[in-house]
């Protein structure tokens, strides 16, 4: 990587892996893990939107939450801003959160219901910053503003207002200290589709507002796209598939992006597609097949996929894809 | 144009809370016919869910009908006794729900809940109701039902479960199927296979479906004709096509510009403004009206009928109540 890709990279993840250890017992030792996120690497430029896509089990939630050391990998390496964060001690990581948030799927559970607006809102600020008081008051009332709530909302709580205006009020708080990277994991599957859409508006305006880069986890590829300049496909723990929105909607090529893209029911009756219906279920992590992990439900299954696994390769313009129909001939 | 299955008139249900009572639906009007799905589509709170559990008279407490007519089969639903509503339910009119795992009984296998659903409609016997439940399974693309006959709801995924559910509803040979968002909790790809299997039912058994959803993408590719519901009523009616390609009504535009689609990457959705009512104050109006970016004076003033803007396309706007034909 050269010089300008390091200096464009907010943030960089190296072979990432977190495995669960399944109930008692020493890791690995009496009981398979759970390969929730193996070996997953990717980077994120300074300001773009990289949206991370996939269905149950595929690791997305982990990878995010892993990321922002919510939670501790097992193993590989987060770098921000070329630091990795997985060595820093507990006072850095508490001084790197600021640049560094989320906001939840579930703006009910996200937020403590015991708490007001303007204390909910403030928090952040109370940790990090001397702001307090009128001027403490005054930063809320601006960053509500700036998510279309205001004043009247200080002294409310979270059960008095929709799922809409809990993220609007999520947003605000994750806002507050000016961060640079926002982790959204699923933030509009809870809402209504013209709440969605509003919220959508929202954060689009809010990036470029405040130059964020955005980490857009979600199983809708429909909101992914939209919202995303590069899309990362994942199944089961690895990431199979990674280029822009454009390529991924137009001309994707690994089999389950494929059938992600086919399923997604598109409203327009018209558009007669050949609805790929794969076979089955997704496996378990704990188990994944060996070789391609896709393999067993492949469409385009070959010989080879169940007995080696597929390296994820570049094949032209920065196009990423796991699959040995494009592994280039040895 | 296939016979009528199930016909709704002016359906109103009310629900008594702390809070003062909450509309749920207002003067619902549609019909059903044999061999056809039926999208009922909307927002939460739009009331699609009551009018799908007012056909089996299951509404829960404090709500109840408080005025319209229900017929299934020529039969009028609201003045039967609570057991023909028995022989009506599970037998006649199925239903499934959105979490299939909160449907199933955790304490018994499949098999066996299939077998007392078929034992409670028909007189037969354990074995003829052992090969029935097995018969379901395969219909509905379980692999290898001797097995999965054994097995515990919980040892099955979503997407399976979902499928027991279907057989369940299958086993007693239902002529309507009520789904109640069937598809929402379970992965896009799963999601792929239910609907198939839907659809496949459809045209192999002339199983009628009531399928309730607040995806219109797949309304688009599942549903023949739909319903559009706002606030309880319904404000646009038809075939899947003529909603799509000339939709009429500002609430169904609103909604169909708000969906991101595959290739709407960095454009602004229309979002619209305002959000869905809590049902407790009934305007005199229209009930988009606060909402919509084309309201006249009257709209404030008098609720629009349903009309037809030709064929069977339906719409409640008072843009169209005038030059409509009667």
């Amino acid at each position: 990587m050269n010089r300008q890709d390091a200096n464009n990279s907010l943030l960089e993840v190296r072979d990432l892996a977190k495995y669960f250890a399944q109930g008692k017992g020493f890791f690995g030792l009496r009981t398979r893990p759970v390969q929730a996120v193996d070996g997953v690497s990717l980077s994120v430029k300074r300001q773009e939107s990289l949206g991370l896509v996939g269905e149950s089990g595929c690791g997305k939630t982990t990878l995010g939450r892993c990321i922002l050391r919510l939670i501790e990998p097992t193993s590989g390496q987060v770098l921000f801003e070329g630091v990795n964060i997985l060595t820093l001690g507990p006072t850095e990581m508490r001084r790197l959160w600021r640049n560094m948030q989320m906001i939840f799927q579930n703006p009910f559970s996200s937020l403590n219901p015991r708490l007001n607006v303007l204390k909910l809102v403030s928090e952040p600020l109370r940790t990090h910053t001397d702001l307090r008081g009128d001027a403490l008051s005054s930063r809320v009332v601006e960053l509500l503003g700036r998510v279309g709530l205001s004043r009247e909302h200080l002294s409310r709580y979270p059960h008095e207002f929709s799922g809409g205006q809990l993220q609007r009020i999520a947003v605000a708080r994750a806002l507050a200290l000016n961060p640079k990277l926002l982790i959204l994991d699923e933030p509009t599957s809870a809402l209504d589709v013209s709440v969605q859409a509003q919220i959508l508006n929202l954060l689009q305006e809010l990036q470029r507002e405040f130059n964020l880069t955005y980490l857009f986890i979600s199983h809708n590829l429909s909101v992914v796209q939209h919202v995303s300049d590069r899309i990362a496909v994942m199944y089961l723990g690895k990431v199979v598939e990674l280029s822009t929105s454009e390529t991924i909607f137009g001309g994707a090529l690994h089999p389950y992006t494929e059938a992600l893209l086919s399923s997604t029911p598109i409203p327009d009756p018209d558009v007669k597609k050949k609805r790929i219906v794969l076979e089955g279920g997704v496996p378990s992590s704990i188990n994944p097949p060996p070789g391609c992990r896709f393999h067993p439900r492949c469409p385009k299954v070959m010989p080879l996929c169940s007995q080696v696994e597929p390296e994820l390769i570049d094949v032209g313009n920065g196009h990423l894809v796991a699959c040995h129909i494009y592994a280039r001939p040895t | 144009m296939s016979e009528i299955l199930v016909n709704i008139e002016n359906l109103h249900v009310r629900f008594r809370t702390y809070a003062g009572e909450v509309h749920a639906v207002n003067g619902v009007n549609l019909d059903i016919r044999r061999g056809e799905i039926f999208g009922l589509v909307g927002e939460t709170g739009c009331g699609k869910t009551v009018t799908g559990l007012s056909l089996l008279r299951l509404i829960p407490h404090p709500g109840e009908i408080v005025a319209g007519r229900i017929t299934f089969k020529g039969q009028d639903i609201l003045s039967l006794s609570e057991q023909e509503m028995q022989d009506i339910r599970g037998a006649q009119i199925a239903m499934i729900f959105q979490n299939p795992a909160a449907s199933l009984n955790p304490v018994f296998s499949v098999g066996e809940q299939i077998e007392m659903v078929i034992r409670q409609h028909q007189k037969v016997n354990r074995s003829v109701a052992r090969q029935r439940a097995l018969e379901m399974l395969e219909t509905v693309g379980l692999p290898d039902p001797p097995q999965i006959i054994k097995t515990y709801p919980h040892e099955l995924s979503g997407g399976m479960q979902q499928r027991v559910m279907v057989a369940l509803a299958l086993a007693s040979n239902a002529s309507l199927l009520i789904a109640d968002e069937p598809t929402t909790a379970l992965d896009v790809t799963i999601q792929a296979q239910i609907l198939t299997l839907l659809t496949q039912l459809k045209e192999s058994r002339g199983l009628s479906i009531l399928l309730i959803t607040h995806n219109m993408g797949v309304v688009a590719e599942t549903c023949d004709r739909v319903a559009v519901l706002y606030a309880g009523h319904v404000v646009e009616k038809g075939r899947t096509r003529d909603i799509f390609k000339e939709m009429k009504h500002p609430y169904t535009q609103g909604l169909l510009e708000a969906i991101p689609r595959l290739g709407s990457h960095g454009k602004r959705l229309r979002a619209i403004i305002g959000s869905v009512p809590s049902g407790l104050v009934v305007l005199p109006g229209c009930p988009f009206e606060p909402r919509c970016s084309c309201a006249m004076d009257v709209c404030r003033q008098t609720s629009p009928p349903l009309v037809s803007v030709g064929g069977e396309h339906y719409v409640a706007c008072h843009r169209f109540t005038d030059d409509a034909a009667e």
